[in-house]
């Protein structure tokens, strides 16, 4: 047990965590008048993070940390490709989502300096979950990221909204972290450890499997697939925008990825157990996503619905099992959660006298008043809804190649009906912005958003795509050895 | 003094009621925020009694760790639960369940 060692192979938590204790008592200090300061510090280290992560990424070996011979003989913490991977995305979409949060802040009134403290720390969870090894770490990451995302929620005191999103995502949440509790004393007590080796190795038990419902219904509560994702909708209506940029990009590749992780690593031997599960909440999400925000009219909540039915289509690649759709869970949600980022810079960009656009209706005609970023999106949600030219369209296409090759040909053509079917909002918000009579100018828009809004629809761009693909298939090859 | 020695099942059978009752009480309860939170604490009770008899019967000591783990973050999340309750509070001047609507799902 060498600490020091420890520490250093778990670098991008290290630097997380020493900002984050740094800067809390740097704000108990200056307060609420350095919060402008400490939001820039903070997407850096998250930013210095994000690069320690994908440094450790292309060493190209798993790392583990926090061994003792006793408790945990294969670490507490163990990190591989597949996890670093998703952890350097995650960290990179968190300071991205704090760097452009500036504006909104400013004219919601809520530059505090809690908030870029609970995003770092929400962040750090994140990373955490991602490198648990263990059921007692996934359970503090886990909570160290709901903990935040609770209070980020709730960000706005003075709004009825804000604080109604944070109660309801408290409640459930905290309910959905009982189940995956008593999963977890139900799978340690029948396979008699917590480790993810030891659960590997134990034999396949009814209590062990009624464990593992409970845990898939815990994480997938995290990862808002249906039927959990009832809190989805009213929290990303209710809670600031900046807040949701952040819920529907860092976190959710982070809980995508520790859903396949857990099933990948710790339940791996016992895939006949949980693959027609995990298929059939990824058959509902899609689903229940494409069908539920067609009669929609607040843009937030059509990019929840988006968010359920897009969680969906990435458990097509974890139904698939490790070997065909390790790969296909990152590319699909590293794609998705760029163009989401995009796509949420354009909606903090777009406001009206002061005011942020909220309905369909609000976006009309946006090609004449805001040319650039009409453009923007309209590549951004052609990504998102995987129409060929996009890079979204490649992840799609990586996603149903896994679940056709694992032989589950029904899950891949719901999959395409919900594509369908969810094209039906996706043009809606199109056809807003491109053919709809222009409605009143708006405000001026922040250099920061609208850098965000530029950056990723390039990546995302079809030019570029082929470029990308090649990086991401590459990184993805790495990542199923 | 005749008496009925105590196996795992037992255990068992208590932690599933409390999480089973504690489970009802965030669903059925229609009156009062308050009851949920104390529901949500039942709940992370059943399991830590879980994790304890488990941990007893299996001769390991990873549940009682987990279970002092468990304790602490209950501590912590009822203290978010709370704030945001008195949040909550401070916009709506009530916290009946039935008048949680101002967002529609």
């Amino acid at each position: 047990m060498n600490f020091l060692a420890d520490i250093t192979n778990a670098l991008p938590e290290t630097i997380l965590v020493a900002f984050g204790l740094s800067a809390l008592l740097l704000g108990a200090i200056g307060g609420d008048r350095i919060s402008g300061l400490l939001r820039l510090l903070a997407a850096l280290a998250l930013a210095a993070a994000s690069v320690a992560a994908f440094v450790q990424f292309g060493r190209g070996e798993a790392i583990s940390a926090f061994a003792s011979a006793e408790l945990s003989p294969n670490g507490l913490y163990r990190v591989t490709l597949f996890t670093l991977f998703a952890k350097g995305v995650t960290y990179a979409m968190a300071s991205l989502a704090l760097f452009m949060s500036g504006g909104f802040l400013k004219s919601a009134q809520m530059e505090r300096y809690e908030y870029p403290l609970l995003v770092t720390f929400g962040s750090l969870g994140a990373g955490m979950m991602l490198s648990a090894n263990d059921l007692m770490t996934l359970y503090v990451g886990i909570e160290t990221l709901s903990l935040s995302s609770y209070v980020l929620a709730a960000f706005r005191r003075d709004s009825i909204m804000s604080a109604e999103a944070g109660l309801k995502y408290f409640v459930l949440g905290a309910l959905a972290s009982g189940l995956l509790l008593y999963g977890s004393a139900l799978v340690y007590g029948f396979s008699g450890g917590t480790g993810f080796e030891v659960i590997a190795s134990a034999p396949t038990s009814v209590g062990l499997i009624f464990g593992l419902v409970f845990l898939i219904c815990g994480l997938s509560f995290k990862a808002s697939a249906a039927p959990f994702h009832i809190w989805t909708p009213d929290v990303y209506e209710g809670a600031p925008s900046a807040v949701v940029a952040f819920f529907s990009t860092a976190p959710k590749i982070a809980a995508v990825a520790l859903l396949a992780n857990v099933m990948f690593v710790a339940f791996g031997p016992h895939i006949d157990s949980w693959q027609m599960i995990i298929a059939i909440i990824s058959a509902l999400s899609m689903l229940i996503g494409a069908f539920g925000a067609l009669m929609q009219n607040s843009i937030k909540r059509i990019l929840a619905y988006s968010s359920i039915s897009n969680v969906g289509f990435a458990l097509i690649a974890i139904a698939a099992g490790a070997e065909l759709g390790s790969a296909a869970v990152l590319v699909y949600m590293t794609l998705y959660v760029i163009a989401t980022l995009g796509i949420f810079a354009g909606v903090l960009a777009l406001r009206r006298g002061g005011k942020a656009i909220d309905t369909v209706a609000d976006l009309n005609g946006l090609v004449k008043t805001k040319p650039g970023i009409a453009l923007g999106l309209l590549v951004l949600i052609f990504s998102v809804a995987g129409i060929p030219p996009a890079a979204g369209f490649w992840g799609k296409l990586q996603v149903f190649t896994a679940g056709i090759e694992s032989g589950m040909l029904w899950l891949v053509l719901v999959g395409a009906l919900a594509s369908v079917v969810s094209l039906g909002y996706y043009l809606r918000l199109v056809w807003a912005m491109f053919m709809k009579p222009a409605g009143e100018p708006m405000d001026r828009t922040d250099a920061s958003v609208a850098a965000i809004v530029a950056i990723s629809t390039l990546i995302v761009f079809p030019i570029l795509t082929i470029g990308i693909q090649f990086l991401l298939s590459a990184a993805a090859q790495a990542v199923v050895g | 003094m005749a008496g009925v020695e105590l196996t795992l099942g037992h255990y068992l059978a208590v932690s599933a009621a409390l999480f089973t009752i504690g489970v009802f009480g965030i669903f059925v309860n229609r009156k009062n925020i308050i009851v949920i939170l104390m529901s949500i604490e039942l709940i992370l009770l059943s399991v830590n009694i879980n994790l304890v008899a488990f941990s007893v019967f299996n001769g390991t000591i990873m549940g009682q760790v987990f279970a002092m783990i468990v304790l602490t973050v209950a501590a912590a999340e009822a203290a978010v639960g709370l704030a945001i309750l008195v949040v909550y509070f401070r916009n709506r001047g009530e916290i009946a369940v039935e008048d949680v609507n101002v967002l529609h799902g």
